[in-house]
């Protein structure tokens, strides 16, 4: 890897740290990470792979409540780096991926400590409003942004330091066994995301709504696209009718006559 | 009370949220958001306030703690610059009002924001795009990216917006039906799209062989008696197409049992365990971790 590729991939290992705890542009995101560091070093096909097997597993990682998530930038980033090192194309798509997984594990211990020094800054910040001084509070906002960079950005420079001769040799070392059940592992994995989120979001009104949509599902013609846009219509349908509903429940005093299909039946 | 009245431009505004998509740099154990918040409202207090005790002040009352889903504070900065407005021009807008709205939005608005971005939007749009990429096609990074920020900056300058003309007056719409009906689309929606995400992207494939049949003649392509050349491909095509097997043994894998009775039944109990593991306070990273650890030693034993 040339010189210019390993500032480029420390530079995108810096905006997916940042990425990782705004969550606004989604850099961290390993569709987009992975891509960048693909893009960089040469490697694109194979980083955007990457990008969306991980993306696949990370689809429902989201901070709930007193869950944390495991930290899919340092995985992304790191993973990428390893694949891309490893020059094993794209059957080291399952070792990068498995590990990926440790990684995405430690890199929560880091965010602990970014978080916890950020305690001290604030406080910094509130010495600089007491002194009416709103650049040393740009600046320390500034400090701590930059800090989330720096946690994922220091371990990616660390993995590119390794001679990708070593990185060639730990992944050959790792058995087919280990590697391959490593990728069924990661088939298996991303159902531990959409658990999170229907733990999240179940509701008795909401749970028709996952059935239809797991029969639907198995209709294989059906793109994503068309997928989500019947969910929209059905979620719409059904609240233009709650609404509905809810309006005509005045006059609506006779049961009988609100089901017409009924009343065809009783007059048989 | 006769002083030129300040008001906030379309610029300052613009400059505020554009410094709201830090608001989570900062983000400590301690008081959460509020340096970001801060850093978002120093261009408007700045603008507004011009005595050096007024900003301190100001800048005192913007780092008290403040944590809502990123997004979703944007609605709230509008109110809040709405409130500084006013305070500004002399209107008897206090400290514990200002907080209060703050407070009083965050929590309603945060039960708002996770379920419609980090739920429904995200795993849709993500899983668009890792379709697509799974292949190697840079088409899906590239909508991922450009679909999310389209979407996340046209709320953000919205809602801002929105909050800053509608002022304190907010609080009472929030409670009423829009917000609840968002959320209620957003979660019916979600539950939709991410059953069908189990049924396509969550696999296991079990391995191990049910039955094998020897197939009667004609049930197979034979491939000893095909023509030769170009036109004995031909001809395999489309013995194969029309429903000829492909070799003489037909092998049935318990995977295929399972198919045909429903498709994706499998994937759908591993997620219902790993529901019922999360809400028996299982951390997430155990069971990543546990799955991991079956499927390598499933393979090993050749079940999966």
């Amino acid at each position: 890897m040339s010189a210019i590729s390993m500032i480029l991939v420390v530079i995108v290992a810096f905006f997916a740290g940042m990425e990782g705890i705004l969550d606004e542009f989604q850099f961290h995101q390993p569709l987009v990470s992975c891509t960048l560091i693909g893009l960089v070093t040469g490697h694109l096909t194979l980083g955007i792979m990457l990008g969306g097997s991980l993306q696949m597993i990370a689809l429902g990682w989201a901070n709930i409540g007193a869950a944390v998530a495991p930290d899919i930038a340092l995985a992304a980033t790191a993973s990428a780096i390893i694949l891309i090192q490893g020059g094993q194309g794209t059957h080291g798509l399952g070792s990068a991926i498995a590990f990926a997984i440790p990684l995405a594990v430690a890199g929560l211990f880091l965010t602990m400590i970014v978080r916890t020094i950020t305690v001290a800054i604030v406080h910094f910040m509130d010495a600089a409003a007491a002194q009416g001084n709103s650049r040393m509070i740009d600046f320390w906002q500034i400090v701590c942004i930059c800090l989330q960079g720096l946690r994922i950005a220091i371990p990616a420079a660390l993995l590119l330091i390794i001679p990708a001769s070593s990185v060639r040799d730990m992944l050959s070392a790792m058995p087919s066994w280990l590697n391959e059940g490593m990728t069924i592992g990661g088939g298996m994995v991303v159902a531990v995301g959409y658990a999170m989120v229907i733990n999240m979001m179940a509701s008795r009104e909401v749970w028709p709504f996952f059935a239809i949509g797991f029969v639907v599902a198995a209709i294989s013609d059906l793109t994503l696209i068309a997928i989500g846009a019947i969910g929209l219509s059905l979620a719409l349908m059904y609240l233009q009718l709650d609404k509905g509903g809810s309006g005509n429940s005045g006059n609506g005093g006779n049961s009988n006559t609100g089901d017409p299909l009924g009343d065809i039946l009783d007059d048989y | 009370m006769q002083e030129k009245k300040v008001s906030l431009t379309k610029s300052d505004r613009l400059r505020v949220a554009w410094r709201s998509t830090f608001i989570q740099g900062s983000w400590n154990y301690e008081r959460m958001q509020n340096g970001g918040w801060c850093y978002s409202m120093i261009p408007a207090i700045n603008k507004l306030y011009k005595k050096k005790e007024d900003r301190i002040a100001a800048y005192q009352r913007h780092l008290e703690f403040f944590n809502t889903h990123p997004y979703v504070a944007s609605p709230v900065i509008g109110v809040t610059l709405a409130l500084e407005e006013e305070r500004a021009n002399g209107a008897p807008v206090d400290d514990v009002a200002i907080q209060g709205v703050k407070v009083g939005m965050m929590g309603p608005l945060a039960g708002v924001g996770d379920p419609v971005f980090w739920y429904t939007v995200r795993p849709i749009v993500g899983a668009l795009g890792a379709s697509l990429a799974l292949s190697g096609n840079i088409l899906g990074p590239i909508l991922f990216f450009v679909i999310w920020n389209i979407i996340r900056w046209g709320f953000m300058w919205y809602t801002q917006e929105f909050g800053y003309r509608a002022g304190s007056k907010i609080t009472e719409d929030l409670s009423g039906g829009l917000l609840q009906s968002v959320t209620r689309v957003a979660s019916m929606m979600g539950m939709f799209v991410i059953a069908a995400l189990i049924e396509r992207w969550v696999t296991i494939k079990f391995t191990p062989v049910v039955s094998k049949i020897t197939q009667q003649a004609g049930a197979y392509i034979d491939w000893n008696k095909l023509p030769k050349g170009a036109r004995g491909i031909q001809s395999a095509l489309q013995q194969q197409a029309s429903g000829l097997s492909l070799t003489k043994v037909k092998v049935t894998t318990l995977q295929d049992n399972l198919d045909s009775l429903i498709p994706g039944l499998v994937p759908l109990l591993l997620t219902f365990l790993c529901m019922w593991l999360l809400k028996k306070k299982v951390s997430p990273i155990v069971i990543i971790i546990g799955i991991f650890v079956v499927g390598v030693v499933g393979h090993v034993v050749g079940l999966l």
